[in-house]
């Protein structure tokens, strides 16, 4: 049966790269006893795929990834197995069954939303006028910059890839997921972005064009970015309609084991 | 959250900022402020390299499992971050704590080879420890090396204020109590060293006085206290069975070069092979239980989520127990996706039979190790192998389905001549005609032999410390005889022929047989840049070179020369349990191509005995 996870990468285990989680996770599955299903052949793999990749420095509390197995748990036990065998900075936080015919997460994520704020000793001290400055920069039509391709640089107007952000003070440190965060409010942009294949926006992007507009740089590694959820859409192309992908699964109640599938 | 040593700008600037942030699968994370000694082992390499190893997990298992004792661990931070650290002026700190190595009450290094001095004094140079153990103070943590390059600490003792010779597992308990007993007394750090020396395997250099011959050679090695032993006895864990083992390994984040559970079936050999430090200075062999080895594992296996096992020891198919064990393992984990891995096996039906059910067949290779190409060289080395067991063995396996083969040998061995250079190619060629007898539609198309050699180096405590190196540049004369000879053979397509470099193979001879002398050099070398020597691109043969002529210090005295027998041996002040009679007789005997048996055929009276415990005790 199809499985999908969700879980929370966060705290010093930002410096991990995707492909070390990957591999954390084939071992946490075999440590918890998840009866996953391997591929066949020579050189047998666990039938585990994750979602889009974050970049090394981010923290999360969206991550996904999809698995097969043979029987499991109910999703608060398996929850429990496998948040006994983790380390300090990574958390399981869901685990549900998806319809056979579910697509990959993936290839289902159609929009990330993130925050980003500032690392100690990088917030501007002008908050309020960052704030007007960022709401003017969404005011604009259309928003030019370039993007690297695989194959060359292109001009995209990323506006229409931004579909929600606002900028304000906020209190961040009671999100024990997030790091670098102080007892005060912090300045912090909230932005939901569409993510995918075909068309992928992140953050970092829209930061740079916002500086480009308002004329701030910002030093390297001033901003830290959290991502707090991934979505698919189910509505249509005329009325989107955004939901976590975790809903598109149904929590397990109780023990359930594969007879014939 | 965990507050990190170094800031998030470092840790993105740098390669694999994993290897600095500890937390590992299994990381003990002990309360720093709250223990009464704090331990920080050291790796000097990188962290990759540093987490397979096995002796440190054992010895982090061991002192964490006690109340007092908080044991964090420390690699050699990556060229990027030393010069980041160096720049910055940010001391090096242990992992897990984050805390500075120089606030820790000790500082292990585990010395595995040679070439890792240079890392030893960038530990402690980024440490902000004195280089040099005579300009430490009261505030600095006592600095302890241990491991197999122990057992000729001589090159390294101006860093070091104390060595533990032998196996760690014994007298650390002792240690700790004496220096926790030391510090409530306010005993000052160079009479705590002086008790130290007192404790069974452990040797303070600085109680000891040198003198020198004109000739260079050594004149005396005595204590100059009255309290320090003239001698120092290994220690090693006699019942292997009944004894601490991590049954929690960590497990890193990045990919180590060791990505596996590694269980340690056995510690010793008794095959004698003359070259060998490893088989004389474990002896005696001690078999750990098939009981605990089963238990253990399923354990290991259970808390990693590893899905490799390997069996560690240095002759696996002398186990008296293997195949209860491979049994044990393939039954109860072979189908659940994992990789049991089986190195250091001879090659004979009952192992070729096992490597058939663990091992893909078509990706994996046979490896022999004959070391020498000609039966007569293979005498004098007392590598028990011969021509008919490798063809045999070879042509059992072609006929179950293998068909790459690794050869290994050593040029530069005693009374080596190019005949046995070029029997190395023959032997190659025979092997590679067995093949082809298979007929053309059994077979699974070409078979692929790759021959590999490395130059030989003496060692401390075996047969062959007397006997000289060659000039660098003349070894690769003897790798071209080879080459050449390979050439010319009629199934050369089916050979590759790799050899090692000479000049490491040089400074790695000088250091292993190195004196006191020998330190100035390799702090000068240190001071010009040189670290990370064991890395081919990084080790800079000149830049050593102008440094021993700096300092005065001739090489080739160390490496071309045949010792006299009755030459005083920096290392001679140990005692392994194996005598330096035995060693005398078995170089003689190696000389006149004559072998000794192995342990179970019949003793040979080498002095091990006296450690009252497994081989020489078994029935």
């Amino acid at each position: 049966m199809k499985i999908r996870m969700k879980f929370v990468k966060t705290g010093t285990l930002r410096f991990i790269s995707h492909l070390d989680v990957m591999r954390y996770f084939q071992k946490a599955n075999r440590r918890a006893g998840i009866d996953i299903c391997y591929s066949g052949g020579f050189n047998p793999h666990q039938i585990l795929s994750f979602a889009a990749p974050l970049g090394l420095g981010l923290t999360s509390e969206g991550e996904y990834a999809d698995l097969e197995v043979h029987s499991t748990l109910s999703s608060k036990d398996t929850i429990a197995a496998l948040n006994a065998v983790m380390t300090e900075g990574m958390e399981v936080t869901g685990w549900v069954k998806v319809p056979k015919e579910c697509k990959p997460a993936m290839a289902q994520t159609a929009a990330s939303d993130y925050l980003v704020y500032f690392r100690e000793g990088y917030e501007p001290e002008d908050s309020e006028a960052f704030i007007r400055e960022f709401q003017e920069f969404l005011k604009q039509e259309s928003v030019v910059m370039e993007k690297q391709t695989k194959k060359s640089v292109a001009q995209v107007d990323i506006r229409p890839m931004i579909l929600q952000a606002e900028a304000e003070m906020r209190q961040l440190d009671d999100n024990k997921n997030l790091c670098h965060t102080t007892d005060r409010p912090q300045l912090c942009l909230y932005m939901l972005l569409t993510t995918g294949s075909s068309s992928n926006l992140k953050p970092e992007l829209v930061m740079d064009a916002f500086a480009g507009f308002s004329g701030r740089t910002f030093a390297p590694y001033a901003l830290q970015i959290h991502r707090l959820e991934s979505y698919a859409d189910i509505g249509t192309e005329e009325q989107p309609k955004l939901v976590p992908l975790l809903a598109l699964g149904e929590e397990i109640e109780q023990a359930y084991s594969d007879t014939k599938e | 959250m965990r507050k990190l040593a170094l800031s998030d700008e470092i840790l993105l600037t740098i390669e694999k900022p994993a290897r600095y942030i500890g937390n590992e699968v299994n990381a003990v994370n002990k309360d720093f402020d709250a223990a009464e000694v704090t331990f920080a082992m050291c790796f000097p390499d990188v962290y990759e390299i540093g987490m397979s190893h096995l002796g440190m997990q054992i010895l982090y298992d061991m002192f964490n499992q006690w109340e007092d004792t908080c044991c964090d661990r420390v690699y050699s931070p990556w060229v990027d971050l030393d010069a980041v650290m160096r720049k910055e002026q940010i001391p090096l700190f242990g992992v897990e704590s984050q805390r500075p190595i120089k606030e820790f009450d000790f500082l292990g290094i585990t010395l595995q080879y040679e070439m890792c001095y240079t890392n030893v004094l960038q530990v402690l140079d980024l440490s902000q420890i004195p280089l040099l153990a005579k300009d430490r103070t009261e505030e600095h943590p006592i600095v302890i090396g241990g491991g197999p390059c122990a057992y000729n600490p001589e090159p390294i003792a101006d860093f070091f204020d104390l060595f533990y010779l032998g196996e760690g597992e014994t007298q650390y308990r002792a240690l700790l109590d004496l220096y926790k007993g030391c510090k409530k007394n306010g005993t000052s750090r160079e009479e705590f060293l002086a008790k130290a020396a007192a404790l069974p395997g452990i040797y303070a250099p600085q109680f000891y006085d040198v003198t020198y011959h004109e000739d260079g050679t050594i004149a005396s090695f005595t204590p100059n206290r009255p309290d320090i032993p003239a001698r120092v006895t290994k220690e090693i864990v006699k019942d292997v069975t009944n004894t601490c083992y991590p049954k929690k390994p960590l497990v890193p984040y990045i990919k180590a070069t060791q990505d596996r559970v590694v269980l340690e079936i056995q510690r010793g050999c008794i095959r004698g092979c003359r070259f060998c430090q490893a088989g004389m200075i474990y002896r005696p062999v001690r078999e750990r239980s098939l009981e605990f080895l089963q238990e253990t594992a399923s354990e290991m296996i259970k808390n990693t989520g590893h899905e490799e096992i390997s069996l560690s020891s240095l002759s696996s198919s002398d186990y008296s127990q293997l195949e209860g064990l491979v049994n044990y393992l393939i039954e109860n984990f072979g189908k659940k996706g994992m990789n049991i891995s089986l190195p250091s096996l001879r090659i004979d039906a009952f192992s070729l039979d096992v490597m058939s059910k663990v091992q893909d067949i078509r990706k994996s290779s046979l490896t022999f190790a004959p070391e020498a190409g000609s039966q007569r060289l293979r005498d004098v080395i007392n590598k028990n192998l011969t021509e008919e067991v490798i063809i045999n063995g070879a042509g059992m396996a072609f006929d179950a389905g293998w068909n790459r083969v690794k050869l290994y040998f050593m040029l530069g061995l005693p009374t080596e001549t190019d005949e046995d250079r070029k029997e190395i190619a023959y032997l190659a060629e025979k092997i590679a005609r067995r093949y082809y007898e298979i007929p053309k539609d059994k077979r699974n198309g070409k078979v692929q032999i790759v021959i590999s050699t490395s130059f030989f180096i003496p060692k401390p405590f075996t047969p062959f410390q007397w006997a000289p190196m060659l000039p660098t540049k003349r070894y690769l004369d003897l790798a071209r005889v080879v080459n050449t000879t390979v050439k010319e053979q009629l199934n050369k397509k089916s050979m590759t022929y790799n050899w090692h470099e000479a000049e490491t193979t040089t400074l790695e001879g000088v250091f292993a047989r190195g004196d006191r002398k020998v330190a100035r050099v390799i702090l000068k070398a240190y001071e010009k840049g040189c670290i990370y020597d064991a890395w081919g691109d990084k080790m800079n043969f000149q830049t050593w070179v102008d440094s021993f002529h700096e300092c005065g210090v001739d090489m080739d005295f160390y490496t071309l020369r045949e010792r006299s027998l009755d030459e005083i041996l920096p290392w001679d002040f140990i005692d392994v349990g194996v005598t330096r009679k035995f060693l005398e007789k078995e170089w003689e005997r190696a000389l006149a191509g004559e072998t000794t048996p192995n342990c179970r055929q019949r003793c040979s009276g080498c002095g091990a005995m006296k450690f009252g415990g497994g081989v020489c005790f078994e029935d």
